[in-house]
């Protein structure tokens, strides 16, 4: 049972699906179109690079419907602010619409966010009319000053990009859940379904994945999976779960025994 | 002329436009972006914004990503 009117709202547009996903690293377009087809994803990221001069060569928006999809440019690989304003910039001019997941990275090994120049970048992307989604530490401090520069979400990691090590800190990921208004989409380090679920359970708007669909052994049912995983958390969060308590509790009454 | 195309020394005619250029490379004007030193060009300006010897222009798209 899907509930239809329980939308996600980002910088004022509406999306049914809270499954964003990446389009790289699949083995080919074919398996991206697929994916992403099975994923019931409306939002999908994309990387802005240099074309390839030689035009024999296909890609990836000769398998891909631009209208179907929103596409979220990205600003991976960017280390400074300013690479990653002027690759904003370049996104806005190639694409339709002002949405940019920002990210500006402070080391290749982590891949960890540099935080101090994420907010320089979030600042002037916001003057400049972008709807801005951070890619971010899970720091409720950080998240605040995010949103008070007007970010249109704000979007902690779960554990190192491509990693697969899921949520690392809930903990970190509910106290910013309870402290932001915008929604809060867990980006990076899902590995599996139940990665997926637990963000979602947490209260969080969505979960964004790349690795987890693409390098799976089977993309298309993974792709699948995680999509049925935000499905099944989000309605598990909505509906209330039980508390936990140590001791047991019988399903089954006491009363009419018969022994 | 010398173009610094996508980081590459390339030879260009004089009086090129960044739609000539384009043209030439049998690239479509949706979805990609131009930057001509640093600056982008927007598409408005594609036919009268003409090349000059040495210019750095870049030409991006999108493509998969996280």
């Amino acid at each position: 049972m899907t509930d239809n009117t329980d939308k996600l709202v980002i910088g004022g547009r509406e999306f049914n699906s809270r499954l964003m996903v990446g389009t790289g690293k699949y083995a080919s377009f074919e398996q991206t179109a697929r994916a992403l087809e099975v994923s019931g994803a409306e939002i999908i990221t994309v990387a802005v690079r240099r074309v390839n001069l030689d035009r024999s060569k296909e890609s990836l928006l000769d398998f891909i419907d631009p209208k179907k999809y929103m596409l979220l440019p990205n600003t991976a690989g960017c280390y400074t602010a300013e690479d990653a304003i002027r690759t904003c910039r370049l996104a806005r001019e190639a694409g339709m619409s002002d949405f940019v997941k920002l990210e500006v990275l402070g080391d290749e090994k982590t891949l960890f966010p540099d935080n101090e120049e994420l907010l320089k970048a979030a600042k002037v992307l916001v003057a400049e009319g972008f709807t801005v989604l951070p890619y971010c530490s899970d720091d409720v401090i950080l998240c605040k000053k995010l949103e008070d520069i007007g970010c249109a979400a704000v979007m902690p990691l779960g554990a190192p990009i491509g990693s697969g090590l899921g949520i690392r800190n809930p903990y970190n990921i509910r106290i910013i859940l309870e402290n932001v208004k915008v929604p809060v989409i867990v980006d990076a380090g899902v590995g599996s379904a139940s990665d997926a679920a637990i963000a979602m359970e947490l209260g969080c708007a969505g979960v964004l994945m790349n690795t987890a669909i693409a390098g799976a052994q089977d993309p298309i049912a993974m792709a699948e999976a995680m999509k049925l995983a935000v499905i099944a958390g989000r309605l598990s969060f909505k509906a209330g779960r039980i508390p936990r308590k140590l001791y047991a509790n019988a399903s089954s009454p006491l009363d009419g025994m018969f022994l | 002329m010398q173009i610094i195309l996508n980081g590459e020394k390339t030879e260009q005619q004089e009086g090129l436009s960044i739609a000539g250029l384009l043209a030439q490379l049998n690239i479509g004007l949706e979805r990609v972006a131009v930057e001509a030193n640093m600056e982008i060009v927007p598409k408005a300006k594609y036919e009268i914004h003409l090349l000059s010897d040495g210019d750095k222009i870049e030409i991006v798209h999108f493509v998969g990503g996280g």
